[in-house]
C-alpha cells in the first residue's frame, strides 16, 4: 500500500509518549512522583488493553451512573434565544449530578489494580470530591478530599455529602483558598504518601498520563454525542460548545469531534468582573505559556512566573490554568476560546431555569449564557450542542445569596 | 593572562566542597530563602552563615505553587512574595553576596519561573550574577535537556534530585548527569524536619556514591547535630532547610538580630557536629 496522508492533522494521535500535546503538556514534577506516574502510565496502558475493564467500567457507568446520558432538545430556550437550535448534553443527570463521575471511576478501578486503597482528590465546585467520595465508598477505599476554605463556604451541599459518604474534607487555607491551592495540597499529601496512594485529578490536568487519562475517561460524552447525533439529528451539529475550568467537560466532548470536519468547538471560560489582571480566570484567553502543576499549558502568571490570583464566580472555573491538550487545540485553531462574565453567566442560569426547568451548575451557566447569546446569531437551521456539565443545586444558595433573596430560601 | 584554569562558576562549588572533603568535614548546606523579610536579611543571614562554617549556601527562590515544600518554607515562600520579592531582587542579592562573601550559592528554584524568564536568559543571569548552580526540584530527568545545555554552556551546576522512589537504574542515571553534586532525598515526601530518618537512608547513598564521583549531599529533615554525624558517615554533608527557615517566622524589629543569632548558632552547632575527628 502506498502510505496514506491525512490530509488534515489528527487530534487523535496526541499525546506522545512523553505527553506532549504539540508543545504541551510533559511532566514537571518533583522526582518523587515520576516512580508513581510511571506505574500509573502503565496500569492505564494494560487496562486500556484489557476488554474486561472496560466492560466492568461501561457496565457502572450504566447501572451505577445511568449512562447514557440524553440528549434533550431545548426547545423553549431555542425558541427564546430566536436562532440555531440547541441541544443539551444531560451530564446533570449522572449520579452525583456532573461528568466528573466518568473519571473517578474509571481511576478508581486503576487504583484497584495497582493496590491502592487510598485516594487523595482536590475540589473545587465539589462535584469531584463527591464524585470521588462516592467512587470510593462503592469501591471501598479510603478517601481523602482537599478543598481550598472559601470553596468549602461557597458549596456546603457538597462537603456535606462527601462526609456522609465517608470522604474526609480537608479544608485548604494557603494562598486563594481555592482550586489551585486544593491541587498544591493534595500533591503534597501524594509526595508523602506515594506508595499507598492513588491521587484522582478532577480535571484534565496535571503531570502525564493524568491529562491523556482523564481525557479519554470523559471521552464517553462525545463518543455518545456523535452517535446521538447521527441518529437524532441525521448529521453533526454545527457547533459544540462547553464550559472550561480544567477543561475535562470540554476535552471529553470536543476530543470525538476534533478530527470532524465542520463542526465549530467552543470553549467557553470564566470571564469573572472584567478582563483586568485577578477579575477572572480565562487562562486561554488572556494568559500565556507556562509551567502550572506538573504541566505545560496556558496560565495566568505575573512576569516573574508567579501564579495569578483569579477570580470567578463558579468555583468550578476559579483556576488559573488550564489542561496542556486546550492549548494544543488553541495553537492550532482546532478549538475556539472565549469567555462570559459572572453576570452573563448568572443570567444564563435564571433564563435556563425558568424556560427549561433544569438548574445548571454555575460552571455549565457560561456555556449556557455563549450559547444563548450566540444562537440568536444563527440560522433556525444550524444545530448548537452545549455540554450540561452539572446540575446547579449546589449553587443554590450561593446565588439565592448573590441575588439577596431571604435567608429562609437557602435553608431547607 | 598565562592562566590556563577557566573559570566558571562551578568551579568555585566544586572548590569549597573539595577542600571541605579533604579536610575531613561534613559539608553543611543551609537553605535560606531569598527575601524572608527582605533581601537585606538574606545577605546578613548568609554571611552569619558562612561566619559559623557553612560551606555553600542553597538559596530558595520563592514561588507561589511549591508542591515540594511543606509548611514551613511554603509559608516563608509567601512572606517573602508578599513582601515585595522579585526574581530581579534575588540576582540582585546572589550578586551582592558573590561580591562580599566568598562561599559559594546555588539558587533552588520552580522550573515554572525559570520558564517564564526564558531558560538561556535565566542561566544567563544566575551566571552572571555569581550563581555557581541550579536545583530545579520539579523538573524531572526527562524534561531536562535544554537547561542542562543551556547550564553546561554557562558554566554553571545543575543540581539533580535522586528520592527514595526512585528505582536504582533511573538513580544511576540522574546521578551520572548531575553536575556540582548530586541532592540525595532522604524522605519521600515534603521539605521539614523528621524526627528520624528512613533505614535504607545509609546504604542508598553508599549504593549512590559508586554511581557518580560528584559529592553527594543528603536534605529533607535534617537539623539536629547528631543526625548530621549520622549522615556525614556515609555521604559528603547534608542539607538543612526548613529547621534554619522556622528562625526567620519572626524577623520584625529587634528580631532580626535574635534570628541572625539563631541561624548563627544553629548552622555552628550543626558544623561542629560534622568535623573530623
Ligand atoms: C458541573 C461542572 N462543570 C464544569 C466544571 C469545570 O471543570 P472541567 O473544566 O474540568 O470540566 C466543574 C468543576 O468542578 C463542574 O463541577
Amino acid at each position: 500500500m502506498a502510505t496514506s496522508t491525512a490530509t488534515h492533522p489528527s487530534y487523535s494521535q496526541v499525546p506522545d509518549p512523553l505527553g506532549r500535546f504539540g508543545d504541551y503538556g510533559g511532566r514537571y514534577v518533583p522526582e518523587t512522583l515520576s516512580a508513581a506516574l510511571d506505574e500509573l502510565e502503565q496500569a492505564y496502558t494494560e487496562a486500556a488493553a484489557d476488554p474486561a475493564f472496560q466492560r466492568e467500567l461501561d457496565d457502572l457507568l450504566c447501572r451505577f451512573v445511568g449512562r447514557e446520558t440524553p440528549l434533550l432538545f431545548a426547545d423553549r430556550l431555542t425558541a427564546h434565544a430566536g436562532g440555531a437550535r440547541i441541544y443539551f448534553k444531560r451530564e446533570d443527570l449522572n449520579h452525583t449530578g456532573a461528568h466528573k463521575i466518568n473519571n473517578t471511576l474509571g481511576q478508581g478501578l486503576l487504583a484497584l489494580r495497582m493496590g491502592k486503597r487510598r485516594i487523595i482528590a482536590e475540589t473545587g465546585a465539589g462535584q469531584h470530591g463527591v464524585a470521588t467520595a462516592t467512587a470510593c465508598a462503592r469501591f471501598g477505599l479510603e478517601c481523602v478530599v482537599y478543598m481550598g476554605s472559601e470553596d468549602v463556604r461557597r458549596q456546603a451541599p457538597n462537603v456535606r455529602n462527601m462526609r456522609l459518604m465517608g470522604a474526609e474534607v480537608r479544608p485548604v487555607e494557603s494562598g486563594s483558598r481555592t482550586l489551585r491551592d486544593a491541587i498544591n495540597d493534595a500533591m503534597r499529601d501524594w509526595m508523602g504518601s506515594v506508595e499507598t496512594s492513588h491521587y484522582i485529578i478532577g480535571s484534565v490536568v496535571g503531570p502525564h498520563p493524568f491529562p491523556k487519562i482523564v481525557r479519554d475517561f470523559q471521552s464517553v460524552i462525545g463518543r455518545e454525542t456523535v452517535a446521538q447525533c447521527e441518529r437524532d439529528l441525521g448529521r453533526m451539529p454545527d457547533v459544540v460548545v462547553a464550559c472550561v475550568g480544567g477543561g475535562s467537560n470540554a476535552a471529553g466532548m470536543f476530543y470525538p469531534f476534533a478530527d470532524v470536519e465542520g463542526v465549530r468547538l467552543v470553549g467557553v471560560e470564566a470571564g469573572g468582573r472584567s478582563a483586568q489582571p485577578g477579575s477572572h480566570a480565562a487562562s486561554l484567553s488572556h494568559g500565556q505559556p507556562g509551567v502550572l502543576h506538573g504541566s505545560l499549558s496556558y496560565v495566568l502568571q505575573n512576569p516573574d512566573g508567579q501564579t495569578s490570583d483569579v477570580h470567578s464566580v463558579s468555583a468550578g472555573l476559579d483556576y488559573p490554568g488550564v489542561g496542556p491538550e486546550h492549548a494544543y487545540w488553541h495553537d492550532a485553531g482546532r478549538v475556539d476560546y472565549t469567555s462570559v462574565t459572572d453576570a452573563e453567566a448568572l443570567d444564563a442560569f435564571d433564563l435556563v431555569a425558568r424556560k427549561e426547568g433544569i438548574l445548571p451548575a454555575l460552571e455549565t451557566s457560561h456555556a449556557l449564557a455563549w450559547t444563548i447569546r450566540e444562537a440568536a446569531k444563527m440560522p433556525p437551521e444550524a444545530a448548537v450542542v452545549v455540554c450540561l456539565s452539572g446540575r446547579g443545586d449546589k449553587d443554590a444558595a450561593e446565588i439565592a445569596r448573590l441575588r439577596g433573596f431571604s435567608e429562609d430560601m437557602t435553608h431547607g | 593572562m598565562a592562566d590556563t584554569a577557566v573559570d566558571t562558576p562551578i568551579m568555585k562549588l566544586t572548590a569549597a566542597l573539595t577542600a571541605r572533603r579533604e579536610a575531613g568535614d561534613v559539608v553543611v548546606a543551609p537553605f535560606l530563602t531569598a527575601g524572608d523579610p527582605d533581601m537585606d536579611f538574606t545577605f546578613h543571614a548568609l554571611e552569619a552563615a558562612q561566619q559559623a562554617g557553612a560551606t555553600l549556601c542553597e538559596l530558595g527562590v520563592p514561588y507561589s505553587d511549591p508542591i515540594a515544600d511543606g509548611p514551613v518554607i511554603q509559608a516563608s515562600y509567601t512572606r517573602a512574595l508578599n513582601a515585595g520579592g522579585t526574581l530581579e531582587g534575588m540576582f540582585g542579592l546572589a550578586r551582592r553576596a558573590a561580591e562580599q562573601l566568598t562561599m559559594p550559592l546555588v539558587a533552588m528554584t520552580s522550573y515554572s519561573i525559570i520558564f517564564r524568564r526564558g531558560l538561556d536568559r535565566f542561566v544567563g543571569e544566575a551566571a552572571a550574577a555569581g550563581l555557581t548552580g541550579l536545583i530545579v526540584p520539579d523538573l524531572p530527568i526527562e524534561e531536562s535537556a535544554l537547561l542542562a545545555k543551556a547550564c553546561q554552556q554557562a558554566g554553571i551546576a545543575l543540581v539533580r534530585l535522586v528520592t527514595p522512589t526512585t528505582p536504582p537504574e533511573r538513580a544511576a542515571r540522574i546521578a551520572a548527569e548531575s553536575t556540582g553534586f548530586l541532592y540525595c532525598v532522604s524522605v519521600a515526601g515534603v521539605t521539614g524536619e523528621r524526627v528520624s530518618l528512613p533505614q535504607q537512608l545509609k546504604d542508598r547513598v553508599r549504593w549512590l556514591k559508586e554511581q557518580t564521583d560528584v559529592p553527594i549531599l543528603v536534605g529533607f529533615g535534617i537539623s539536629r547535630p547528631e543526625q548530621v554525624r549520622e549522615v556525614g558517615d556515609v555521604a559528603d554533608g547534608v542539607i538543612v532547610g526548613s529547621a534554619l527557615v522556622r528562625h526567620l517566622e519572626a524577623t520584625s524589629g529587634d528580631q532580626r538580630q535574635t534570628a541572625l543569632e539563631a541561624i548563627s548558632r544553629h548552622v555552628g552547632e550543626l558544623v561542629a557536629a560534622g568535623r573530623a575527628g
